[in-house]
């Protein structure tokens, strides 16, 4: 059963009483600053606004409803205690600008967020306002920007970035105005060294970097990384997307990061919301410090205070019209507090545990490791390259029938240099039960598209769709409905 | 397997180019481009009368989950681009070295053709890739 | 421990399958040198009934009875299935909708959204959002420059009665792209952009325009005269407007004789809470000619492979996990869950709920205007058409009132002080339909008390 559009469920003249207030007197502005054509809204009661969109959740996957080994995105639970209490009314009514005399609970929270994000990442320094993992990026590497042209190094005008990367990285470094100079990854896994040496020179800004990398493997030479780059004058950026790997087991600090971005949405588990709102804190040691962008919390005589721009005068600037995606720092903050220092140092050690269990049935079961030589972290990665060339298994075929087994499908096609593979992430919050059931489905589909490979061509068939068209949709887009 | 026509020259990255008698050249991308990337849904064509120089990015070819640049194999002046692409992509896929073809170019000097890879040459390329 | 379900006999069987004798074997690949003892300096943990005392003793501490802020966050009615839809576990804790069959919902709202903000705005093709107003609006100017093929001057005009902060926001982003950002004076009597000024730049290369509707005073700009003069001189018309204001206003698409080319602003008002400034959301919305240059996630309409009409991302070769260092923007998130809200309150506002909406914001802040003017001393600034914020030119030092005002509850204004020093003491207020005439009542005598109570010493 297809859902209707909202628009074709209106009718005209029809109103949600409730909502609207009464209609007024004529406005009193001039004719030709009105509207004159009618907005293409639905036209529906409350209750089939409710029906409708209560209909569509149901037409999705979601943590609370399905298990998502979906690598480098860490979807673990969302408690649903964080959300409740970031939606307090005094928070959700505080109006961004209110001064600070009547802001002292909110401005706690984050400065106490603030310093706990310092602890576990091993900076001296953080501000919240980046609204998503790229923003934080962003603001990385602005700042390493402005470091070295603050020193009038003008000369820096690369970024080193892994070939194993996600693309927020390379994208990030050019919208920042850098070349990308791209590393190849090694056969075991680590960087490339003799790459990374060559590469490495007076025109190095800086090198992006994830440990674990996104093939879900620790980096063991990064302190070399750390001497080649600063030793070339470069800085070291942190990537927070794999910190659930090694929270509370190796500060990035230690390993000689100068500048960090950590998307609270995984590590943090503030929810995904369907593709955002997310939030990419930043955080730097003392080098960048002067350059952080702006506003962050400070303390006063007085109290808990904004930091802008007029007392930090060296920041790259202002991210967000406010300070950034408020509503999900404070759920990030809630989650920290019933963690707790004990908890935190548990996260790393069960996400760890279940990724490497995971890894090790799946392999028993006839998957293919990409690196099997290797432990896994958080993350590992599958690939099906012979399953594909054997019996047409491909990751995207894998996938679908998944869908149709009710659990989500890991990541695929990424990182993009081991061919058809999954990124698969478990995540601490899931039961050995869980586990079991995924690898037990992921058995059951292999051993099925042995014996009848079209089977999995085909799927999902369960899914409301299946697979859709998306050369039709590319190619001649229909982005808005046109009655 | 892919088809190389014989009457062509081609490049490392997969493009081709054939005079045309009238002192332009047409360039596209190979069959075995086009099958790589699979179907095509957008190809973004280069300005007109815009002067290149060989390697310069001057098409992009999409698919859904790609999209790849197209070089030009010789320096040269635009001197048309097939707008029918605009609306039908999928001539590149149906038709690499004829109504898909992407761009003619007015070559600096012909004799630079000379120096790129003939259907031999090209099918030693994707040998050695395949291996 | 919180969230971990691993009985011991769990973990001890999982430890056996791996093969390794403890969980921390796992760890030997990280050089021991850099392996942490304990985490330092983190509390210890709260149950949730001892965190939810802390942060309810929190919230209260903030609770203001009567807010007249807005400045770029509005206060509106938010109808209570707004977000007892969206923060449904199947929105609230579902992935961005790569796997199209399992995401159906997220898919299914994001058309809806594209298609209401499409039409609000009165242009073609919507995005599925951006972060906020402000980072929309510095991603519609990157936009317009990549578009603007003929200009070359990189030279976007900026009104100086745009949001100082969006000002600041798109100095940030674009200042590393070789972005010359070029000040448009405000009419210090009406408080519109000075058409005058633009004058003055005819005959330059200039590759955008920016236009605020209405700016950060609340006063409308004359939006048809300054899209005509865009189209004039080869620049790109780029709207930044309030949503809320559409409902009444002339849609960008309508503005001028051709319509603006790009249009964006911050979602914030159409069901999002003010809460502390986020998580809102931008929106970004162009003409089709255009669709190809628009950054961020697009849902688009096919069919299945049964033929069954259905709903995917679509145009990803733009984006950063395909195109890399060559996408049009570095931007991955779109904020999906406050754009499922927004899409559930439009839903049931409806065009003419909208307007109703616009129209009693409208008729609010007029009622406050005359009431502020009645008080000894006290101006109303600008003298246009405005929507729903006027700036106020006060007696007496405007911290002080605005202290005084806080100390019976109201949130009074935001000081202009420290934007625009030129206007001397002059607060923006703000009301909303939320406001009675027994708030504005209450707000205009409070400003008269604590105007006189300055005048009388402490």
């Amino acid at each position: 059963m297809s859902e209707p559009l909202v628009f074709e469920l209106g009718r005209s003249g029809r109103l949600a009483g409730a909502q609207v207030p009464e209609a007024g007197r004529a406005v009193d502005l001039p004719p030709d600053m009105l509207r004159d054509s009618r907005p293409q809204l639905p036209e529906v009661s409350e209750l089939d606004a409710v029906r409708h969109y209560t209909r569509l959740s149901q037409r999705n996957f979601s943590i609370d409803t399905q298990f998502y080994p979906l690598g480098s995105c860490t979807m673990k639970y969302n408690p649903r205690g964080c959300n409740t209490y970031a939606m307090l009314p005094g928070f959700l009514q505080r109006h961004p600008l209110a001064p600070e005399d009547v802001s002292q609970g909110f401005l706690a929270c984050m400065y106490e967020l603030q310093r706990m994000l310092c602890r576990v990442t091993g900076m001296t320094a953080f501000s919240l306002t980046p609204m998503a993992g790229a923003q934080g990026e962003l603001s990385g590497v602005a700042m390493i920007r402005a470091y070295h042209l603050d020193r009038g190094d003008t000369e820096r005008t690369e970024i080193l970035v892994p070939d194993a990367a996600h693309g927020t990285n390379p994208a990030t470094a050019v919208k920042c105005g850098f070349t990308v100079r791209e590393l190849p990854t090694a056969a075991d896994g680590d960087l490339d060294f003799e790459a990374l040496r060559r590469l490495a020179g007076p025109r190095t800004a800086g090198i992006m970097l994830t440990n674990p990398s996104t093939l879900g493997l620790f980096e063991r030479r990064i302190r070399e990384v750390q001497e080649i780059i600063h030793g070339a004058g470069g800085l070291l950026y942190y990537d927070g997307a794999n910190l659930n790997a090694i929270l509370g087991k190796v500060l990035p600090g230690d390993m000689g990061f100068d500048v960090i971005h950590i998307n609270l949405h995984k590590t943090f588990s503030t929810p995904h919301g369907g593709g955002g709102p997310g939030s990419g804190a930043v955080g730097v040691g003392e080098r960048l410090a002067p350059f952080l962008p702006t506003p962050f919390v400070g303390i006063g005589p007085d109290g808990y205070r904004w930091v802008d721009a007029a007392d930090h005068p060296k920041s790259i600037g202002r991210l967000s019209a406010f300070m950034g995606n408020a509503g999900v720092l404070l759920r990030a903050y809630i989650y920290m507090r019933m963690l707790g220092r004990r908890g935190m140092e548990r996260v790393a050690d069960h996400a760890v545990l279940n990724a490497n269990y995971v890894m090790v049935r799946l392999a028993a079961a006839g998957f293919d490791l990409a690196y099997p030589e290797r432990r896994a972290c958080h993350e590992f990665v599958v690939t099906l390259k012979r399953q594909a060339r054997e019996y047409g298994l491909t990751a995207i075929n894998l996938a679908k029938a998944l869908l149709d087994r009710e659990f989500h499908a890991p990541t695929t096609y990424f990182p993009l240099l081991v061919p058809e593979c999954l990124l698969i992430e478990p995540t601490e919050t899931e039961s050995k039960e869980t586990l079991d059931r995924f690898v037990d489905a992921m058995a059951e589909i292999l051993a099925e598209a042995q014996v009848d490979p079209e089977r999995c061509r085909q799927a999902p068939v369960k899914m409301p769709v299946r697979r859709l068209d998306e050369v039709r949709a590319a190619r001649k887009p229909d982005l808005r409905y046109r009655p | 397997m892919s088809d190389i026509p014989e009457n062509l020259k081609y490049t490392r990255d997969h493009e081709w180019i054939a005079e045309t008698g009238d002192g332009t050249a047409a360039v596209g991308i190979t069959d075995h481009a086009q099958e790589a990337l699979g179907d095509l849904v957008f190809v973004e064509l280069p300005e007109m009368h815009r002067d290149v120089e060989t390697g310069d990015v001057c098409a992009v070819v999409e698919s859904v989950k790609a999209a790849s640049d197209v070089y030009s194999p010789v320096a040269g002046n635009i001197s048309e681009v097939n707008l029918a692409l605009d609306d039908s992509p999928e001539l590149v896929n149906a038709d690499p070295y004829g109504e898909g073809w992407l761009f003619r170019l007015t070559p600096a000097s012909p004799a630079d053709l000379e120096e790129l890879l003939d259907a031999q040459a090209y099918q030693r390329v994707l040998a050695e890739m395949d291996e | 421990m919180p969230f971990i379900p691993h009985t011991e006999a769990d973990t001890d069987a999982m430890l056996d399958t791996i093969g390794v004798a403890g969980i921390d074997d796992l760890f030997e690949e990280i050089p021991g040198e850099l392996r942490l003892g304990a985490l330092e300096g983190i509390p210890g943990a709260l149950t949730e009934s001892e965190v939810g005392r802390l942060m309810r003793r929190r919230a209260a501490r903030d609770e203001m009875a009567l807010n007249f802020l807005g400045a770029g966050a509005y206060e509106h009615h938010i109808p209570a299935a707004v977000w007892e839809l969206a923060t449904r576990g199947e929105f609230y804790s579902a992935y961005t909708p790569y796997q199209a069959e399992a995401s159906q919902g997220t898919l299914q709202v994001i058309y809806e959204y594209q298609t209401m903000m499409a039409s609000l705005t009165g242009l073609d093709v919507s995005n599925a959002s951006h972060y906020d107003g402000a980072s929309a609006l510095a991603e519609a100017v990157l936009m317009a420059v990549r578009c603007n093929r003929r200009s070359k001057s990189r030279r976007v005009l900026v009104p100086r009665a745009l949001h100082p902060h969006y000002r600041a926001v798109l100095e940030t982003i674009t200042s590393t792209q070789g972005i010359d950002l070029v000040d448009l004076p405000y009419d210090p009597s009406g408080g519109q952009t000075d058409t005058g000024a633009l004058g003055d730049h005819a005959g330059e290369d200039i590759t955008a325009v920016v236009i605020s509707q209405p700016n950060v005073f609340g006063v409308l700009e004359p939006v048809d005269e300054m899209t005509d003069w865009a189209a004039d001189n080869g620049a790109l018309a780029v709207g930044v407007v309030n949503p809320v204001a559409l409902g009444l206003l002339k849609p960008p698409g309508e503005w001028g004789r051709e319509g603006a080319s790009i249009a964006c602003g911050e979602g914030q008002p159409l069901g999002v809470p003010l809460s502390s400034g986020g998580p809102y959301f931008g929106f970004l919305t162009c003409r089709q000619a255009l669709v190809r240059q628009l950054p961020g996630r697009l849902v688009g309409r096919t069919v299945d492979v049964d033929g069954k009409p259905g709903f995917t991302l679509t145009l990803q070769a733009r984006e950063q996990h395909i195109r890399r260092s060559r996408a049009t923007s570095n931007i991955c998130t779109n904020q999906g869950l406050m754009v499922t809200a927004a899409t559930i309150y439009m839903s049931l506002l409806g065009p003419e709920g909208l307007r109703r909406v616009a129209a009693r914001c409208h008729a609010r802040t007029a009622a406050l205007a005359a009431g502020a003017q009645s008080v000894g001393g006290v101006s109303v600034a600008f003298a246009s058409p405005r929507f729903h914020e006027l700036a106020l030119r006060l007696p007496a030092p405007a911290k002080e009132v605005l202290g005084r005002l806080r100390a019976q509850g109201i949130l009074g204004g935001v000081d202009l002080g420290s934007w625009y020093p030129e206007l001397g003491d002059a607060v923006l207020v703000c009301a909303t339909e939320t406001k009675t005439g027994q708030d504005i009542h209450r707000y205009v005598e409070a400003l008269r008390g604590a105007i006189g109570g300055i005048g009388d010493g402490p």
